[in-house]
């Protein structure tokens, strides 16, 4: 169903050079796709003028954000909206990966990375006019570790976490027990941002209701749950990060998030201007945007959709047949067929604008016949329904997963049908959301589909070392040497060559089956100029003006 | 009257603590729980010790019949329990949600009443008989329509093409005009169905020709006589109807992307935050046998003759 839109009936520039004629919707979709998939947009800055400072941007958000505190809650509609509210100590370049300061101006780490010094910016104060210092800054890491199971990434990034010693109003040093390279990445993250201290002394329930204080470039209005989050502008704002375009306060004096769960009514409104911009544009949408729109769209770094296997299962614990299944898949068709051309195929288990990922793609190339090569060696010979059988034990395997990506389950279907042709029966389980954490921690299953977000390729230790989570279910071994040594050096360079090489052995010992890269798609209004993704692919408003 | 009153007034304590029950089991019996769902599925970083003693802190290790008792307990002093998801007290939830979900279903009502009454007076009144076959053909469309398709039919048609009211939110009447159409249409449809066919049986009543030989008017007939015996039949529906309503505000206020109860459940049910559906449950058993002892309490009025049973 399209009805004729009258917002978009004299587009003002075209932001990026999609298509510009009214062609059929999917030769639109798959042109703009070609031409958008370069990753980060940053929107649409030398255009209509210079910046405007004022009016209200209305967002469409696909869900509610149930829990606003970003250092409890690590859904994407949560972390959108907090993201605006609380500032970190650093910033972290999208393109490049590197901190950058914010409220840390300067900081030291000793050679082990156990002990991170931090220079605070002085005079920057929390909204309800608390001082930013030494002292708020050590109330939130020890907060964080107070919430425990309530703040399960900001934990998780804390690990082995000793304390933090205040050394003057201005400077505070954070130490670990063990080795901790990704806590620098980690202060730049909204899941570590700063919280005045009043908020702390909130109950947890509190501050997910909204009784949240930052010293962010909005500040948090009113929270309706279902129906709405209401932010304005924080006034006197002058310690915006290094990596922010305009310094001082926000342009937008309000920013008004509707929670509209329907993407049919989400894309519906933008096109008929009643809100600004949309999250969550879903491929069968993505064709009513490609004229007069634009298309914000970023892959999520850190883990990529993937099938990761749990070894322990007999016969996934044969690793010619996670290499046969690895040889398998066709990942450029996923992109083409069952998606859209702003996801783009894995090369490696990590995504591709994650720092320190490199491009395996040679190794993960379709290979179907050496898939069957390696499974005729290995001694599974073809039985009369097409499965592969040997020892009297079919080559039948399940994935669970959630249908939390709306694609997922198509994704899967392709997935088993390129298996089928070599001989491997993929069997989809569908779980809801509530039975994933007893399947797996009960590890009955062979493969599991999920992707993880995070801008550091420590990521890999989270879910893979045999100390923390131990996902694969592996004995230690290289691995885990690798993935340590990777916690220890700051040194981008030798840190990225360990980063590397995890990469490499979860690939060739096809631990994991990469898929593809999830992507953010955000449909913004003509009206909407200088809206951007931060590090981990999550909005950030603060540049963000409305035409009039 | 009085021992009437007392006996409707046990049976509705039954009927509460049965929903209670039987929620609470079915919630049980479903696979997984609330708390797993927040701490992340198969995307989630939590080590099974941060998911154990969250768990066992919201006491849910402990036996079913100790949660059942626990959460029975809590019910009868007023205590709801808190959402799992939100952390809100669930009573404070609900009231948060329940003036939306009222001024909905209650304007709703307001339309499918008059509505439905209207179209089933005009078509047995009319002596037109092709005005009469299609007012007699409306309830059947309306009522195999669905609601999410005529909610969208009209955001797409009313709201994105025409631009004439609003296609989300809370805010002023205009925002309520589009989902309480959609909800009235098929409960309108019920309730002209079953008002037509009871007028015509009724037309067709010997007191009727007694009226009509006594000189009455064709509307006192139609109004005065038969409408009275008539509504019967289309209040008990009337009755029904509205708990449906409540029960298709969950679609409506999810594409209409309006907050309130059905939301609320909508929210609740995906993420088993069993304390705000078992709320929600509550509610709506309360809504049912409200509604159907006032109807109960209303046949005396309209026909004295059920009266004496009482």
């Amino acid at each position: 169903m399209r009805f004729s839109v009258f917002a978009a009936s004299s587009p003002p520039r075209r932001l990026r050079r999609t298509a510009g004629t009214g062609a059929a919707m999917a030769a639109l979709a798959l042109l703009a796709g070609a031409c958008n998939g370069a990753g980060d947009t940053a929107a649409n800055s030398a255009e209509v003028g210079p910046p405007r400072s004022g009016g209200t941007l209305t967002f469409a958000l696909a869900a509610d954000p149930t829990c606003l505190d970003p250092q409890q809650f690590g859904a994407n509609a949560s972390l959108n909206v907090g993201r605006q509210i609380v500032d970190s100590l650093t910033d972290q370049d999208g393109r490049t990966g590197e901190i950058k300061p914010w409220l840390a101006t300067s900081w030291e780490v000793d050679p082990q990375a156990t002990r991170f010094t931090f220079h605070l910016r002085p005079g920057v104060t929390f909204a309800d006019g608390a001082p930013l210092d030494g002292a708020a800054v050590k109330a939130n890491l020890d907060g964080v570790v107070a919430l425990g199971a309530k703040a399960t990434i900001a934990g998780s990034y804390l690990t082995g976490y000793r304390g933090t010693t205040v050394l003057d109003p201005t400077t505070v040093r954070v130490e670990f027990a063990a080795p901790s390279a990704q806590f620098l990445q980690a202060t730049s993250t909204m899941s570590l941002g700063l919280l005045s201290p009043a908020t702390l002394a909130k109950t947890a329930e509190q501050r997910c209701q909204g009784d949240l204080v930052g010293s962010g470039p909005f500040t948090l209005r009113s929270y309706k749950p279902n129906q709405s989050v209401e932010l304005a502008k924080r006034s006197g704002y002058a310690w915006g990060s290094s990596l922010f375009a305009h310094p001082g306060e926000a342009y937008l004096d309000r920013l008004l998030f509707k929670i509209v769960p329907e993407s049919g009514v989400r894309a519906g409104s933008l096109e008929s201007a009643q809100v600004d911009a949309i999250s969550d544009v879903q491929p069968q949408d993505e064709g009513r945007f490609a004229s007069g729109y634009t298309v914000l769209t970023r892959p999520n770094p850190g883990v990529v959709f993937n099938l990761q296997a749990n070894v322990s299962r007999p016969i996934l614990a044969e690793e010619a047949v996670r290499q046969a299944i690895q040889k398998a898949v066709n990942r450029p068709e996923l992109a083409q067929t069952v998606l859209t051309p702003k996801y783009r195929p894995a090369t490696s288990p990590l995504a591709s604008v994650t720092p320190g990922w490199v491009d395996l793609s040679a190794q993960l190339g379709h290979d179907p016949e050496g898939a069957k090569r390696l499974l005729d060696e290995a001694g599974w010979k073809v039985g009369s329904d097409g499965v592969r059988v040997k020892d009297g034990r079919r080559l039948s395997v399940d994935v669970i997963f959630a249908p939390l990506f709306n694609a997922s389950q198509s994704v899967l279907e392709l997935v088993q049908q390129e298996l089928r042709k070599v001989g491997v029966d993929l069997r989809l389980r569908k779980l809801a959301p509530g039975e994933q954490n007893q399947v797996q921690a009960a590890g009955d299953y062979d493969f599991a589909y999920y992707n993880v977000t995070r801008s550091d390729p420590d990521i890999l230790r989270t879910l893979f070392s045999t100390k923390t989570v131990n996902r694969l279910k592996i004995a230690s071994g290289e691995l885990d040497t690798v993935l340590d040594d990777q916690a220890q050096s700051l040194d981008p360079a030798q840190r990225n060559a360990k980063v590397a090489q995890a990469q490499r052995i979860v690939a060739e010992r096809a631990y994991v089956i990469p898929l593809f890269e999830l992507s953010q798609v955000h449909g913004l209004g003509p009206r909407v100029h200088g809206l951007g993704f931060e590090a981990s692919s999550r909005l950030q408003f603060h540049d963000t003006w409305v035409s009039s | 009257m009085r021992g009437y009153l007392v006996r409707r007034s046990l049976q509705a304590v039954v009927v509460l603590w049965a929903a209670f029950t039987v929620s609470f089991v079915v919630l049980y019996l479903l696979p997984g729980d609330s708390l797993s769902i927040k701490l992340g599925g198969l995307e989630g970083t939590a080590t099974q010790e941060q998911i154990d003693a969250v768990r066992g802190a919201h006491g849910l290790d402990d036996p079913v019949h100790v949660q059942y008792v626990r959460a029975l307990g809590d019910a009868l002093t007023g205590d709801l329990g808190t959402s799992a998801q939100t952390g809100a007290p669930v009573a404070r939830t609900i009231v948060d949600a329940l003036p939306q979900t009222l001024a909905l279903t209650g304007v709703a009502m307001l339309l499918a009443v008059f509505g439905g009454a209207g179209v089933a007076l005009a078509a047995t009144f009319t002596r037109l008989r092709a005005l009469r076959q299609v007012l007699l053909s409306l309830p059947a469309i309306g009522i195999s329509m669905p609601g999410f398709w005529v909610g969208l039919l009209l955001v797409q048609v009313v709201s994105f093409q025409w631009g004439l009211l609003p296609a989300m939110g809370n805010e002023g009447w205009e925002s309520l005009v589009l989902p309480a159409l959609t909800l009235a249409l098929p409960a309108g449809a019920m309730i002209a169905q079953v008002l037509a066919k009871s007028m015509t049986t009724a037309l067709a009543e010997p007191y009727v020709e007694t009226a009509r030989a006594k000189g009455a008017g064709r509307v006192r007939i139609h109004l005065r006589h038969a409408l009275r015996n008539a509504s019967l039949p289309a209040l008990t529906l009337a009755a029904v109807v509205s708990g449906n309503v409540l029960v298709e505000s969950v679609v409506v206020e999810t594409v209409f992307s309006r907050a309130g109860i059905g939301r609320l459940t909508a929210a609740a049910v995906d993420t088993q935050d069993v304390a705000v559906v078992q709320g929600v449950v509550l509610l709506a058993a309360l809504v049912f046998v409200v509604v159907a002892l006032a109807v109960d309490l209303l046949y005396p009025v309209l026909d004295p003759r059920v009266g004496r049973t009482v």
